[in-house]
């Protein structure tokens, strides 16, 4: 009788280890085909890592339990290749279909080898289906994990990026901005511009919220927040692109932002901010005219 | 004791803020500062916050209770210099010193008060020994 199937895995995988491992990649090739994606080599060779590994932890392991030391390389592995999975574009299911894939190849070779001990057989089966299955969602956390710190940094990188302040003219600033406003991004805005000041030198600044698409009474809020920090260092703000229906939400809601300069667009708002800084705009005689 | 330096430039002051200030110096600054503008006569205030780092409430509130106390002894009163991180930190606190003129910097706050007092009385010099001139003449 086999105790538990821990010694007839490791047995077997050492014994059959190269046909196992030309089976799975044939397997896996067969079942989620990502040419597109992976290299047969790189495969392979991810195959072969994962099969010398897994033979090594089930000699010493002594259970299906996958969370021990003995398994921490294996699980290592996974993570790492998980991850870079993820980002390759791979979804969680194909990286987990690579680990489910390995029972077929290693159930054929356990048929063999049992021969007719069916008991054997039977037990060693349902304890290689735990422990693969076990591994096969460890790789579906790790890839989700993965993706959510991809998720975490591109939004990042998009509340970096869409708050550019801008100069427009020598003392006016320029800020477009572009989607919601929440308390993050209205520290980030406030900060880059008050930095910007300082930088510049800048009395007036535009605040363009034609981009953002609702304004409540947070957003709102903000905005007088990044006025008044602007206006503490010397700054004047002009806020610009308020579309009509955000007109009328801002008086519905009862915000007061009858501190502050508003304009429609901001053409109106730069022309105003250029007449303060004492500069003037008008056209040049046209072509062609006698003067 | 530790004193903040109010000087005088013509008809106007300057106090500027170069340690950190604690709740007691901005007591004694308050003092000092409207008696001076009450011995003086002085037509404007320039208080220059550039070297101060960290507010908080209280000395944010002082900074709006010394600007308010100076405008009704009728001096202008520029606050210049505010660093980014003590503007974020008032207004989080919700002291927006309303009414409070503020400039980027030591230029910019003179040019202002100069606008604001006017051209004519800048140009008259202050009286050494008028402690009681206080308002117009």
């Amino acid at each position: 009788m086999i105790q538990a199937g821990i010694s007839p895995i490791a047995d077997l995988l050492k014994q059959h280890e190269a046909e196992l491992l030309n089976e799975w990649v044939a397997e896996v090739s067969a079942t989620a085909p990502r040419g597109d994606l992976i290299r047969e080599s790189e495969l392979r060779e991810q195959c072969r890592e994962f099969l010398d590994l897994f033979r090594r932890a089930s000699q010493t392991a002594g259970g299906s339990d996958v969370s021990g030391p003995e398994w921490s390389q294996t699980r290592e592995m996974l993570t790492a290749l998980s991850a870079s999975r993820a980002r390759l574009g791979f979804t969680a299911t194909e990286t987990a279909t690579f680990v489910f894939s390995l029972k077929k190849p290693l159930f054929a070779r356990m048929r063999n080898d049992f021969g007719s001990d069916m008991n054997g057989f039977a037990d060693a089966v349902g304890f290689t289906t735990e422990l693969l299955d076990r591994l096969g969602l460890l790789t579906t956390e790790a890839a989700s994990k993965a993706r959510e710190e991809v998720i975490a940094r591109q939004q990042e990188d998009m509340l970096e990026l869409s708050t550019p302040v801008v100069k427009l003219w020598e003392g006016i600033l320029a800020l477009p901005m572009i989607g919601t406003l929440d308390s993050n991004r209205t520290q980030i805005v406030m900060e880059s511009l008050l930095q910007r000041i300082v930088e510049t030198g800048a009395e007036i600044a535009i605040l363009d919220i034609t981009g953002v698409p609702t304004v409540d009474t947070l957003v709102a809020q903000h905005l007088l927040k990044t006025v008044a920090a602007a206006r503490l260092m010397g700054a004047d703000c002009i806020i610009s692109g308020i579309r009509p229906q955000i007109a009328q939400t801002i008086v519905h809601l009862g915000v007061d932002l009858t501190d502050v300069i508003t304009k429609a667009t901001l053409a109106d708002a730069f022309l105003l901010a250029l007449k303060r800084t004492g500069a003037t705009i008008g056209r040049a005689a046209p072509r062609g005219a006698n003067l | 004791m530790e004193k903040i330096p109010i000087l005088r430039m013509g008809p106007f002051l300057l106090v500027t803020i170069q340690v950190d200030m604690h709740d007691r110096l901005a007591m004694t600054l308050q003092d000092d500062l409207t008696n001076r503008i009450a011995q003086t006569g002085a037509r404007g205030v320039l208080m220059d916050i550039s070297a101060l780092d960290i507010v908080d409430s209280f000395i944010g509130r002082m900074i709006g209770n010394i600007s308010s106390m100076a405008r009704i002894l009728d001096a202008e009163i520029v606050v210049v210099g505010m660093q980014p991180a003590v503007a974020i930190t008032l207004v989080e606190l919700g002291l927006t010193l309303a009414g409070v003129r503020t400039a980027l910097n030591v230029e910019r706050g003179m040019s202002l008060l100069r606008a604001a007092v006017g051209p004519a009385e800048t140009l008259l010099p202050l009286e050494e020994e008028s402690g009681n001139a206080i308002g117009e003449d």
